[in-house]
């Protein structure tokens, strides 16, 4: 069993760790999360988003970040200061402990990775619903009316999509026999679980992503924070930083619901195992779309600009693999890409459904969890355990 | 060393919140002083080793039951922002009796021998969890999902009622 440890070793090992996934997560989670939501809403919505900062605005949230910081921290008069100033840590701190079972690739021999541990999924589903806690603290401590429906909004939606999201995470430990995201993305190596037990897979995904939307309260399901009903929802009474760390969680969630949605249905690090002749056949179709695209009438359309700039990054991609396997190199490229790759196209996903869709009504929300989601959920579980008791 | 350390600290920190709890005049506070205590108690689950009750802890006490507490205290009319007095008039009353009861526990614990056989841990507890529930204990866990699911048939039929 357990070897003597170094106590003291540990501690400082997570301390180092935690700086890292802080570091990284503010910086691609929050601030260039920020920067492509602006950015991508602009070309949905046929305008050009950040620009002026930098080159094409890219440096525009760090000066926000900076506006932020140098902001006076308010906290009103009748609110309660301690619930108040404590609940943006418990909501980013959460967050941040969600990134703990993450695995980002495998170089160097080793799984990167915080640390893998044997009930990994359920240790994210669980953190996942801490972050509850802080919206409904922060609600009640405003002392705001429109912070508190907020908050009890947020209660009821978190509540109620948790179910659904948890009946996704188990189908995939169903089929992958084991809890660890490790060991759930190493038995992906014959094909990705999206793809397993057809049509059931997709199933459990898109089961997976609806309830993870509406877990990290985005359009189509941000009524806790709807702005034109609500001001801002559960965070309206608060500024500068504390404000800021309350979007670091709410990027941090989302990023990590995008990290664990390929990890468990898009084969996570893996490298997609297609032949030579299907990377070029998807490479010349993602260019033609985007040539027909550039030379039509279409080019005028705003709203077709990020899929023509997706289809030519697909192009490129499919290029580079096929190159890659006709030359006879078994993984073409690192699997840290591959891990970025999926990770920002769900994460592109996400944004794409946020300024697609309309918002739901409260009763719509909790209808669709309790009368669609749940029921599909059970009945995708049990066929799929008869279909692996039939099949043993 | 390390192991009397961390048990301290998650002592502390299920103890101090727990008084806050029961002595804390605001309802909404002492409803999120529960949030560190079952977090402490995760903890003695993680030092057991017993990784999957711990995650389940988190999951079910923190993550829901503490939400749905102060979720029905929120949606309660003049629930909260109002002081409630803790304290009544028995205080010696009651006082006497926790001090017998303490002292009762006390001897109890100190009479009991404790069976310290080393047994196998499962490598896998998930796994031997799945396992007992299914055979061994399947009686006992089918009536438990049977009252769940009478209390919630009878909390859909008293909110009907109110219609």
């Amino acid at each position: 069993m357990p070897e003597p440890v170094s106590f003291f070793r540990e501690i400082l090992k997570a301390i180092g760790l935690a700086v890292v996934v802080f570091t990284f997560l503010a910086v691609v989670g929050a601030m260039y999360g920020v920067y492509f939501e602006r950015k991508i809403s602009g070309w949905i919505q046929a305008r050009i988003g950040p620009k002026h900062v930098g080159p094409y605005g890219l440096l525009q949230t760090i000066a926000d970040t900076v506006k932020l910081l140098q902001k006076e921290h308010i906290t009103p008069r009748r609110a309660d200061a301690l619930i108040f100033n404590t609940a943006p840590l418990i909501v980013a701190v959460a967050a941040l402990l969600d990134w703990v079972v993450i695995p980002f690739g495998k170089e160097f021999g080793r799984v990167l990775i915080v640390r893998d541990i044997n009930i990994g999924v359920l240790y994210f589903a669980a953190m996942a619903s801490i972050t509850v806690i802080g919206i409904l603290a922060a609600g009640w401590a405003s002392n705001n009316k429109y912070a508190l429906l907020g908050g009890l909004r947020a209660a009821s939606q978190m509540i109620s999509y948790e179910i659904p999201l948890a009946l996704g995470i188990l189908w995939v430990v169903m089929i992958a026999g084991t809890l660890s995201t490790v060991g759930i993305v190493e038995a992906q190596r014959g094909g990705w679980f999206l793809f397993k037990v057809p049509p059931l897979g997709l199933l459990a995904a898109v089961l997976f992503l609806a309830a993870a939307t509406a877990e990290v309260n985005r359009v189509p399901f941000d009524l806790p924070e709807a702005e034109s009903e609500l001001v801002a929802g559960y965070f309206a009474e608060y500024t500068g930083m504390r404000f800021a760390l309350f979007q670091l969680g709410e990027y941090g969630e989302m990023f990590g619901m995008a990290a664990l949605a390929s990890v468990l249905f898009l084969g996570g690090w893996l490298e997609p195992n297609l032949p030579a002749w299907l990377w070029v056949a998807l490479g010349l179709s993602a260019l033609g779309v985007a040539a027909f695209v550039r030379f039509s009438a279409l080019r005028t359309v705003y709203l077709l600009r990020p899929i023509m700039a997706l289809a030519v990054l697909g192009a490129v991609l499919s290029a580079v693999m096929a190159l890659g396997i006709s030359t006879g190199r078994a993984p073409v490229l690192p699997s840290l890409i591959w891990f970025f790759a999926k990770m920002f196209a769900l994460v592109f996903f996400l944004m794409w459904m946020r300024w697609t869709y309309p918002r739901l009504r409260l009763d719509q929300l909790l209808n669709l969890s309790w009368k669609v989601l749940l029921p599909v959920g059970l009945v995708n579980l049990l066929l799929t355990g008869f279909l692996l008791t039939v099949a043993r | 060393m390390g192991e009397l350390a961390a048990f301290l600290i998650l002592s502390a920190l299920i103890l101090i919140p727990a008084v806050i709890v029961v002595t804390s005049r605001n309802i909404v506070r002492a409803a999120l002083s529960l949030v560190p205590t079952f977090l402490g108690v995760t903890g003695f689950y993680i030092m057991l080793q017993a990784e999957f009750v711990a995650g389940i802890q988190v999951l079910i006490y923190a993550g829901a039951i503490t939400v749905l507490i102060l979720f029905v205290i929120m949606l309660t009319e003049g629930g909260s922002g109002t002081m409630v007095r803790q304290v009544t008039g028995q205080v010696p009353l009651g006082a006497m009796a926790a001090i017998w009861l303490a002292f009762l526990i006390l001897v109890v614990l100190s009479r009991t021998t404790w069976p310290t056989a080393r047994g196998q841990l499962p490598q896998y507890s998930v796994q031997a969890i799945g396992t007992a529930f299914l055979t061994n204990y399947v009686l006992i866990f089918e009536v438990t999902s049977l009252v769940l699911l009478i209390s919630l048939v009878g909390a859909i039929v008293i909110a009907r009622r109110e219609e």
